[in-house]
């Protein structure tokens, strides 16, 4: 084949530049970051030799802010300025947190989106906000330990998190200017990292329990390939739970009646949570409690009535994997290997329910704490194109089903739970009034029957409807899940071919205004900065697109036309200019006029390899 | 869209099922959005968008029901948006009666015995159904193609009970 090379100056192309690429676990309770280095994934430590960070963030004095280990020293002395456990708000009302916690420390506001604000002595600060002071420390120690700026990073979420909570994950990485080459499932993660570490082949089960969330993932491995069959779980079950079940049962126990400031709600937390870890390898704990004025509490925690406690817990993850089991029409002994990840599998009542559940000895060997953070890393390091000839296909499904409000309050579904992802689905809707050029859609994720029960995501106006007689008019709406798990919407009147203008509100998302504002805290300082960055990542952009469509051209060339190679040429030519001029708009638009001229080259090249796929051939056979 | 034609398949009743699935994982490895985590904007929505497509076309030619409404569209017989009703008092008659039936299920003095059979019941009606379709389909006349898309339409009455006797099951086991 006949190669197009092109060397237009400050163009490289440069293939077999390895890129700098991370896996991230962003966990409730303790996050990490790892990376392939050598062909090999490994988390990676700081100085101290620590690999583990606790997600926790602390509003110090003088607008200091500090994360991890730093943060844990604050938890309990200044309680109501520490931040734990913020995976758990993600995505979430006011009023999911207040039905599902008891009692917390912060003092919480709803957004006029329907977010959470918690208030510290640095003033709201958001889910979102807090999530990326986890993640930024871990960025640093990824660019100093491997020396230069990433690629970008994959991201780790719980497989049954919703879209907003999805949407959420992603913003707190983009916040850093972070690219996100991917949020990964949390299972499917552990999954690559023990297929291709096992080499396993057949169905199994990723059973995963961290701190403030359930997952479980029946995947099929097979010769590169996973996927998953069915997922589910509980975004707001965890290690957590058990600890808050002991802290309950040390209030009881220990008849304390007084005030519950902040920082003994914290103490017992701790206390608990300490009992849960001895009676993983312990059949009875001991307790102590320092009370306010003065008074002391001791007692002891046996194993049995600890698994009394968390029994009804326990239960609740048995029953999603009963559901999902019969989602992916399966049968527990088509399941070769049941596979222990997340933290809070090491409590023993949980290993012997689960075992007994799918009537197998489990896979308890591999580190259950690090295996998500190894599979995101290998995933990175696929996807930033360090490994052209990895021969690795991931099929993960979307975990709730999305719908649309009928009339009388109902949902109606569109698309169901455990659809293999990229998905898409239209549905057509028509006008019930003579000349009515909008209609309102509200849009729901969940299993429920009534829109209440579900999940509100958001309502779209479609506007801009010619006006016809009443039912004269067809709209298709067309939902569109992408690899990540995130939906986007689209609309248009079909006799008339007008799109339909959409007008989007999250119900559960961030306005403009509170994005700029984020960025802007986010950067410390002035105006200045903001620029900077903007101009350093369109440039990065650029190159990305320049960089793409070499490689495009010099696969593909022979595909394009004497015309078409000049067009595509030109616009690069001009995108390059505007880069060393570097002025951000320009940038944009040049990058905009590449991606159009080259728009029809992308789709014979999409066509090309569907072609190659069905004739089995490699390209050069052709 | 001919789904077939995108999997290379032929065009009918009967399918390989082995085929069908190495195609489609042959298909996914070509153009998932994970290849294009590099390529353009515009690579990439183009990825989502074939990626869903071929999701799309495996779910469709993987299951019965699918599948033959599938077959009928690309006859020129959209079943799929229709609201023309089913004019068989017999077969109208047995759904009631079927109904009526699930809707005892949670009295019996078993019921997971008679939910058992009952989801039997439905799946040997759907059997039959197929049998009369892969017949009627492979016939090909316009007046055979029409009779065939009124076994569709029991089919879909067959689906629905099927599909509420899970949910039944659900609500029985709690799960």
């Amino acid at each position: 084949m006949a190669l197009l090379q092109i060397s237009e100056p400050g163009q490289s192309t440069a293939p077999h530049e390895h890129r700098l690429a991370v896996g991230i676990d962003l966990g409730t309770t303790n996050s990490l970051v790892a990376t392939v280095r050598s062909g090999e994934a490994i988390t990676l430590s700081d100085d101290k030799g620590r690999d583990s960070f606790p997600s926790i963030v602390h509003y110090g004095q003088n607008d200091i802010i500090e994360s991890g280990h730093e943060a844990k020293l604050h938890a309990i002395s200044d309680a109501v300025n520490t931040v734990v456990s913020v995976k758990r708000f993600m995505g979430r009302t006011l009023a999911d947190i207040q039905s599902q916690h008891s009692e917390l420390p912060y003092v919480l506001s709803p957004t006029e989106n329907g977010l959470i604000n918690i208030q510290t002595r640095h003033g709201n600060v958001n889910p979102i906000q807090v999530s990326s002071e986890i993640l930024r420390p871990l960025i640093a120690l990824a660019e100093k330990s491997l020396g230069g700026d990433l690629t970008g990073a994959v991201i780790t979420v719980p497989a049954y998190f919703d879209d907003a909570q999805r949407q959420g994950t992603k913003d707190a990485a983009q916040l850093l200017g972070i690219k996100v080459l991917r949020l990964l499932n949390e299972p499917t993660a552990a999954a690559i990292a023990y297929g291709l570490d096992s080499h396993e082949e057949g169905v199994i089960a990723i059973y995963d329990l961290g701190g403030g969330t359930f997952d479980i993932s029946i995947l099929r491995l097979n010769k590169g390939v996973f996927e998953v069959l069915a997922t589910g779980g509980d975004s707001a079950l965890g290690g957590d739970d058990f600890d808050e079940c002991i802290s309950q049962w040390i209030i009881e126990q220990s008849g304390y009646t007084g005030d519950h400031s902040p920082a003994l709600q914290r103490e017992i937390t701790r206390v608990a949570c300490d009992a849960k870890e001895q009676l993983s390898f312990l059949k009875v704990a001991k307790l102590a409690l320092d009370l306010p004025c003065g008074g002391h509490w001791n007692d002891t925690l046996s194993r049995e009535q600890f698994n009394t406690l968390i029994a009804p817990l326990v239960k609740r993850t048995i029953m999603a994997c009963r559901r999902t089991m019969r989602d992916a029409d399966l049968s527990t002994d088509e399941i070769k290997q049941v596979v222990m990840v997340g933290g809070s599998t090491r409590v023993p009542l949980v290993r012997q329910q689960v075992s007994q559940y799918f009537d197998k000895e489990l896979l308890t060997s591999i580190d259950p704490d690090k295996v998500v953070a190894i599979g995101a890393a290998i995933q990175a390091d696929i996807l930033a194109g360090n490994k052209p000839d990895a021969d690795m296909l991931l099929l993960d499904v979307l975990p709730l089903s999305l719908g649309l409000e009928t009339m009388g309050g109902l949902t109606e579904k569109v698309i169901n739970r455990n659809s293999t992802i990229p998905v898409a689905k239209a549905q057509e809707f028509t006008t019930f009034k003579d000349g009515q050029t909008a209609m309102a859609l509200h849009i729901l994720q969940g299993e429920r029957e009534l829109v209440e029960d579900c999940r509100s995501l958001a309502r779209f106006e479609l506007r801009g409807i010619p006006p016809m007689a009443a039912g004269a008019a067809h709209i298709r709406v067309t939902f569109q899940v992408d690899a990540d798990g995130l939906l986007s919407v689209s609309a248009m009147e079909k006799s008339s071919g007008v799109q339909a203008a959409i007008e989007v509100k999250p119900s559960f998302g961030l306005t403009d205004n509170e994005v700029t504002n984020m960025i802007k805290d986010s950067m410390t300082h002035a105006q200045g900065d903001m620029d900077a960055r903007m101009l350093a990542e369109e440039k990065v952009e650029a190159s990305r697109v320049l960089e793409g469509l070499v490689s495009a051209i010099n696969q593909d060339g022979n595909l394009l036309d004497e015309a078409m190679l000049s067009g595509i040429r030109h616009a690069m030519s001009l995108l390059e200019q505007a880069v060393v001029a570097g002025d951000v708009k320009a940038i944009k638009v040049a990058i905009k006029e590449c991606d159009t001229s080259s728009s029809d080259f992308a789709a014979m090249r999409m066509d090309q390899s569907i072609k190659v796929a069905l004739s089995g051939q490699s390209v050069d056979e052709l | 869209m001919n789904y077939f034609e995108l999997f290379a398949l032929s065009t009918s009743y009967e399918i390989d099922k082995t085929s069908l699935k190495s195609k489609y994982l042959e298909l996914q490895r070509a153009v998932h959005p994970d290849n294009y985590a590099n390529g353009t904007e515009r690579e990439r929505l183009l990825a989502v968008q074939k990626a869903a497509q071929i999701n799309d076309g495996f779910e469709t030619l993987k299951n019965i029901d699918s599948r033959v409404q599938h077959l009928l569209a690309l006859s020129g017989i959209e079943l799929a948006h229709e609201t023309q009703t089913l004019k068989d008092p017999l077969f109208l008659m047995q759904q009631m009666e079927l109904r009526e039936t699930l809707e005892d299920i949670p009295h019996a003095g078993d019921p997971e015995q008679a939910l058992i059979e009952f989801q039997e019941q439905i799946k040997s009606f759907i059997d039959d159904i197929n049998v009369k379709f892969s017949t009627l389909f492979n016939d090909g006349s316009q007046a055979a193609l029409q009779t065939a898309a009124e076994e569709v339409r029991k089919l879909k009455f067959m689906l629905k009970l099927a599909h509420e006797a899970i949910s039944l099951e659900e609500q029985i086991f709690d799960y």
